[in-house]
């Protein structure tokens, strides 16, 4: 990477009021001022949010899919945490 | 290191997932032919973006009325936009953005071969947004279903955003077509010029094209080339007649029993020869690429000195 090149900046966009902000793309800027500026023109020309975050690429840390199985197994087994694992009798409402 | 059982292993896994249309995203395993294939794709479906202002930004100062000015300068800006999303689904493949700006520079790197021919009338702003964002939806829409996550969430962006890019380029050349007797040339010269080249951008025809195989097999591309550019003739024909343009092919006809248009041969050698960089405006556009990349490289280098010197401010405050 030459002195020139910026950084990779992750970009996360709040559609509307009440919504969580949610990962569009990615984009170089110098630095988090210009990130949010470059953002706004890249990912919300037509309106697509009401709030920016940036997020420096190279601080994001990450699961790795290799390990899915041993991270996400454990919770596979325990269908007793939906309430759809239980039988409600005829006659009872409001549960 | 992985052993060549375990590479086979994980090849027999990432085909399965692809089978099974599950996504690939950026850390998973895959296999480097197929990272290298994509961000081939990826890369050049980037430049042809960025290269694909150069036609029309031509022609942004003479628009003939400020609500034209304003549609074309939007246009182009999602071009910009479109260049952006693709290099940015491209670096979550590894790739070096710079480098494969450097690429398209040094006539390494490929973009679609449309954007060699020059924009001679205001017209041309007319059959571009029709024939040439219209080709390039019928190429896209396929790609929204691509097996790689990041370029298929690029494509559904893009694919939005071109719908408006066709029908303002069909508002300009119907308008033309319905206008005055020259008016009405200068609509049909458009088209003259534009159709073959926007036959040709769906690429060789599936005899040629060798990579196609694999590329389907992967599920990185939908269609072949042959179906999407009939795709496009069947729906394009119609909409010509009925702005009273006339399709330059005398061997177009409709055939009844297939119900598709039967069209005519398509000049491959022409298509070759700009593809290897002898169309007519080749080396204008990439000169004109590789100069704005030098003249803005103080412009880079300044930014990156002031966020620094921000950076030590703030951190200077803290201290
Ligand atoms: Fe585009
Ligand atoms: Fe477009």
């Amino acid at each position: 990477m030459k002195k020139s090149d910026w950084p990779l900046w992750e970009v996360f966009i709040r559609s509307k009021q009440g919504l969580n902000h949610k990962h569009v793309g990615s984009l170089r800027a110098a630095d988090a001022e210009m990130a949010i500026e470059n953002a706004r023109d890249v990912y919300t020309r037509r309106s697509e949010g009401i709030s920016i975050w940036v997020l420096e690429s190279k601080n994001i840390h990450a699961s790795d899919p290799q390990e899915a199985d041993s991270l996400y197994d454990p919770a596979h087994s325990k269908v007793y945490r939906h309430p759809t694992f239980y039988d409600v009798p005829d006659g009872i409402s409001h549960m | 290191m992985e052993k060549a059982q375990d590479i086979l292993e994980l090849e027999r896994r990432f085909q399965e997932k692809i089978d099974n249309d599950i996504r690939i995203e950026p850390n998973d395993w895959m296999p480097d032919a197929y990272r290298k294939t994509l961000i081939r794709q990826i890369s050049q479906h980037a430049h042809s973006e960025i290269v694909g202002m150069l036609p029309e930004g031509n022609w942004i100062t003479r628009a003939p009325n400020l609500r034209r000015k304003a549609v074309l300068l939007a246009k182009v800006q999602d071009e910009a936009g479109h260049g952006l999303y693709l290099y940015s689904a491209c670096e979550t493949l590894g790739a070096d953005r710079e480098e494969t700006i450097d690429d398209l520079h040094s006539g390494k790197a490929k973009y679609s071969s449309i954007f060699n021919y020059p924009t001679l009338s205001w017209a041309d702003m007319g059959a571009i947004g029709w024939l040439v964002d219209g080709a390039a939806i019928m190429n896209q829409v396929p790609l929204c279903r691509c097996s790689y996550g990041p370029y298929a969430r690029a494509m559904v962006r893009v694919c939005k955003e071109e719908s408006f890019h066709q029908r303002q380029g069909f508002e300009i050349i119907s308008k033309l077509a319905q206008g005055s007797p020259e008016q009405k040339e200068m609509a049909q010269d458009a088209l003259n010029r534009f159709w073959w080249p926007s036959l040709m951008m769906f690429g060789p025809s599936d005899d040629d094209s060798p990579n196609s195989a694999q590329s389907m097999k992967w599920k990185i591309k939908r269609n072949s080339n042959d179906e999407l550019r009939q795709l496009f003739v069947d729906v394009t024909v119609p909409q010509a007649e009925m702005i009273g343009l006339k399709i330059p092919d005398n061997d177009l006809k409709w055939n009844e029993a297939t119900q598709h248009y039967e069209f005519g041969e398509i000049d491959w050698t022409e298509f070759w020869e700009v593809v290897k960089g002898n169309g007519p405006c080749n080396y204008e556009r990439v000169e004109t690429r590789r100069k704005a990349k030098e003249n803005g490289e103080w412009v880079r280098a300044a930014a990156v000195a002031y966020a620094e010197k921000k950076k030590n401010k703030e951190l200077a405050v803290e201290a």
